[in-house]
């Protein structure tokens, strides 16, 4: 099933010698699989609008990508998916690796043919999910050693193991296995995670069967260690690898320290190579970030939070099935042009959250979709006009009432590369 | 509304109604069947999922249990439960109760029937019935009825007289109180036959409502193992012998594809999809063929097909799996591990979403991981499967092949 055979999208993919070439022609030397062109940047922030050019397709940044964990975006079609405008979503190595595995998946003509998603897929490592979701998992230098949940087996998952999954999965970004320590630990556990993270790099980097279609991204540790950090970006910085990840941060740590750590890596990578920031995904962080130089992000709780009814809107979210709703007639909001929006109120997605007919779900997992992938479409078209300062601030006003109550981290990182808030 | 009847073959009824809906430009074949809905909304499905299925039923079924609550927002509304629930092009049946969710017996009264909402239950007279279908203004709706005549632990000719007697009072009450509102004169009555088991009862509820002037009638209470299969066929066609030919006749409670057969035969118009449903709900596709005229040289294939369908590895399976709720000999069960690499799709030959789309292997997946998706891509599967069944239905008809889809499905049937 490697060939789709409805084909939802009417992007067809590059052909690999078109993106290379095209790549050339950019005048950047990028592998083949991946090309990032810089179409705006904002003449004040870190804030880039970038074409990336990957196997299934062109992913327009700054982009935020959903979260499809076992190889389905909850209980939404590939075919809504790609109708709301999505062109890149998460799955996750982990949970598909145990169910129903890379063997099968690989029979089934990949990750893509198997959900039968025709355009781009990022996996990955499957590091994070086993450190937070298993309570007894060892990290040694071979990789991380846990038990089944499923079967009880042990299992090894080594970073040449964890990209032979990827590989087999097809996706199109995988990322590296990285020694992931919770972001609120300090001493030397961090330090030695970091280092372990970029031998890591180089042992995925060797494992890569597939560079020429799977582009291997690496992941900048180093905690909110300033000096490891930079550590960790000089290093991995000298990998010639497609694009790279932030990671270690969006755990537990305070919201201070995290916009430091994510504008001192920006300030460290490469122009040309695309940034992803891992685990953000709430609109306050995202608008933020995006001014901090990052290109991409993933999060879960837009469609997590949508399965509990809550919409999210301009202003914050709609707890929906709250009784303030049941007499609402208005859509969720009404400059959304999302299907959800379209044809449904308030009123009847209160009544029908109440029932236990799952489409309720589904109609708040669309809007929230559309809601994030909207978000990012209106903060690139101002960073190509050349008004993403006022975007900004007008983001700010709506979502807090007025600038000088936006959170004081938000305001001294917007402030920190040229857009005050008052 | 007009019918027209086209034919009656072997008791079975083809035409359509014609002048349906509010604009009175509306058409409706039968034998059909309604659209299931569960709080207004398709079960799994937004209007973008349900829109890809074909020949989607244009009138759909809802149930004043699921709605009954949500009166007072309806009011407040005033624009009707099609608009409310985001269907505004569709025609609508309300039924009293949900068949798939039968409500506790025994609160049933001279003066109200009982249906539960989500919030518990809640007592409809009948001017709180007229004035819950005044917020919902449907096309049709199920007049208030007693269909407990065999609900108790003794089936007595008394009982069933007392669910005619009281069902006959409730019609009359709400034809009383229709005629005194300008938005339910618009709206259809369904007059219900009730009367158990008992032949006598049942053809005076028959008569009687007959006499009513109803938009068409509804045969309640043939529904669960009460009655024999003899039984409840014989009952049904001595009903339909009472009523008029001119407007439809709908029954409740009935899905699966032999019993649609023997009630078609014995009279009966339209029917309802929760069948599909419920075959969703324990994680199956419906499978069986109506496809009764098969392109010769498919007949070889699929004659060898069936037989792989019986073989013994088969039924290990299913005896060994433990199964909680009744499968049909109707369908295939995709939590078995024997689909976990099956890469075609669910069936064979069938032109809905999931099978232009999906594989066995990707749908057994998603139900092995508790995924959402399941419930879509099977409820888009079996809704199109079955109504695809009712147009074989209409075909066979329309070309006096219907004996020949029903021995093809009773051969199916376990």
């Amino acid at each position: 099933m490697a060939a789709p055979r409805d084909s939802q999208s009417t992007r067809s993919p590059e052909p690999m010698a078109a993106v290379a070439a095209s790549a050339a022609g950019a005048g950047t030397r990028a592998p083949a699989a991946l090309a990032l062109r810089v179409v705006a940047e904002c003449g004040r922030s870190k804030a880039r609008a970038c074409e990336l050019r990957l196997p299934h397709g062109t992913v327009a940044t700054p982009v935020f990508m959903p979260v499809g964990t076992q190889g389905t975006m909850k209980g939404v079609t590939a075919a809504q998916l790609d109708s709301l405008g999505c062109t890149i979503c998460l799955g996750n190595t982990y949970h598909l690796g145990m169910r129903p595995g890379p063997e099968l998946i690989q029979k089934a003509g990949g990750l893509h043919g198997f959900m039968n998603w025709n355009q781009n897929l990022l996996t990955d490592s499957g590091g994070f999910q086993m450190v937070s979701l298993l309570a007894l998992s060892e990290v040694t230098e071979e990789g991380v050693r846990f038990r089944s949940p499923y079967d009880g087996t042990e299992i090894l998952l080594s970073p040449e193991k964890s990209v032979e999954i990827q590989n087999a999965l097809g996706s199109d970004i995988m990322m590296q296995l990285d020694d992931v320590v919770s972001s609120t630990l300090t001493g030397s556990r961090v330090e030695e995670a970091m280092h372990r993270s970029i031998r890591w790099l180089d042992r995925c980097i060797s494992a890569n069967r597939r560079p020429d279609r799977q582009n291997l991204f690496a992941i900048i540790q180093g905690g909110l260690d300033p000096v490891l950090r930079s550590k960790c970006l000089e290093e991995m910085t000298k990998r010639d690898v497609p694009g790279f990840a932030i990671g270690g941060l969006s755990g537990g740590e305070s919201k201070e320290q995290f916009w430091k750590m994510v504008t001192l890596s920006t300030d460290r990578l490469p122009r040309e190579k695309p940034r992803y920031l891992m685990g953000v995904g709430y609109a306050t962080d995202l608008v933020v970030c995006v001014a901090l130089g990052c290109d991409m992000f993933d999060c879960v709780f837009p469609t997590r939070t949508a399965r509990f009814g809550s919409a999210l809107v301009p202003t914050g979210n709609l707890q929906l099935k709250k009784k303030q709703f049941a007499k609402d007639f208005r859509p969720i909001d009404e400059a959304c042009t999302c299907p959800t929006c379209q044809r449904h109120t308030r009123a009847f997605l209160h009544a029908l959250l109440h029932s236990n007919n799952t489409t309720a779900l589904h109609h708040v997992t669309v809007h929230n979709i559309a809601y994030q992938l909207q978000l990012m479409d209106a903060i690139r078209t101002s960073i190509v006009e050349h008004r993403f300062p006022d975007f900004v601030r007008d983001f700010m006003k709506t979502m807090y009432g007025e600038l000088r109550r936006c959170p004081a981290w938000a305001m001294e990182a917007l402030e920190s590369v040229g857009i005050p808030l008052n | 509304m007009k019918l027209s009847l086209f034919k009656v073959a072997q008791g079975c009824r083809l035409g359509t109604l014609n002048n349906l809906g509010r604009k009175g430009d509306r058409t409706m074949e039968f034998p059909g069947c309604l659209l299931y809905t569960r709080t207004g909304s398709a079960p799994h499905l937004t209007h973008d999922t349900l829109r890809v299925i074909s020949r989607v039923p244009v009138m759909t079924q809802l149930t004043l249990s699921s709605l009954a609550e949500h009166c007072e927002v309806l009011e407040e509304y005033k624009e009707g439960i099609g608009k409310f629930i985001g269907m505004p092009e569709s025609m609508f049946y309300c039924s009293l109760h949900d068949p798939v969710n039968p409500c506790p017996a025994g609160y049933v009264t001279n003066k109200s029937v009982s249906v539960w909402g989500v919030g518990g239950r809640l007592e409809m007279t009948a001017a709180k019935f007229m004035s819950v279908q005044q917020a919902l203004q449907p096309d049709w709706f199920q007049c208030l009825s007693d269909g407990e005549a065999l609900c108790g632990e003794v089936f007595s000719t008394k009982r069933a007289r007392k669910s005619v007697d009281r069902s006959l009072a409730f019609l009359d009450e709400c034809l009383k109180l229709q005629e005194q509102s300008e938005v339910l004169r618009n709206c259809v009555m369904i007059g219900v036959i009730e009367g158990g088991d008992t032949l006598e009862e049942r053809l005076r509820s028959a008569r009687e409502t007959a006499k009513r002037p109803v938009g068409g009638f509804l045969l309640d209470g043939f529904h669960g193992d009460a009655m024999t299969k003899e039984t409840r066929l014989q009952l049904i066609s001595s009903v339909t012998a009472e009523l008029p030919e001119d407007k439809p006749r709908l029954i409740c409670g009935i899905g699966q594809p032999d019993e649609v057969l023997e009630c078609i035969e014995a009279g009966v118009d339209l029917f309802e999809s929760f069948f599909p449903y419920q075959v969703t709900e324990r994680g199956c596709a419906l499978s069986f063929s109506f496809d009764y005229q098969p392109n010769p040289e498919d007949t070889v294939l699929q004659q060898n097909g069936e037989k792989e369908e019986g073989e013994i590895g088969d039924h290990i399976d299913k005896v060994t799996t433990t199964k909680r709720v009744p499968e049909t000999s109707f369908e295939i069960n995709l939590k078995e591990k024997k689909y976990c690499d099956d890469f075609g799709p669910v069936v064979e030959g069938c032109s809905c979403y999931c099978c232009k789309n999906h594989s066995r292997a990707y749908v057994h997946h998603l139900l092995v991981t508790n995924e959402l998706l399941a419930g879509v891509l099977l409820m888009i599967h079996n809704f199109q499967h079955y109504f695809g069944f009712f147009y074989a239905i209409r075909e066979a008809l329309r070309k006096d092949r219907l004996g020949q889809l029903k021995k093809l499905v009773c051969r199916q049937a376990s």
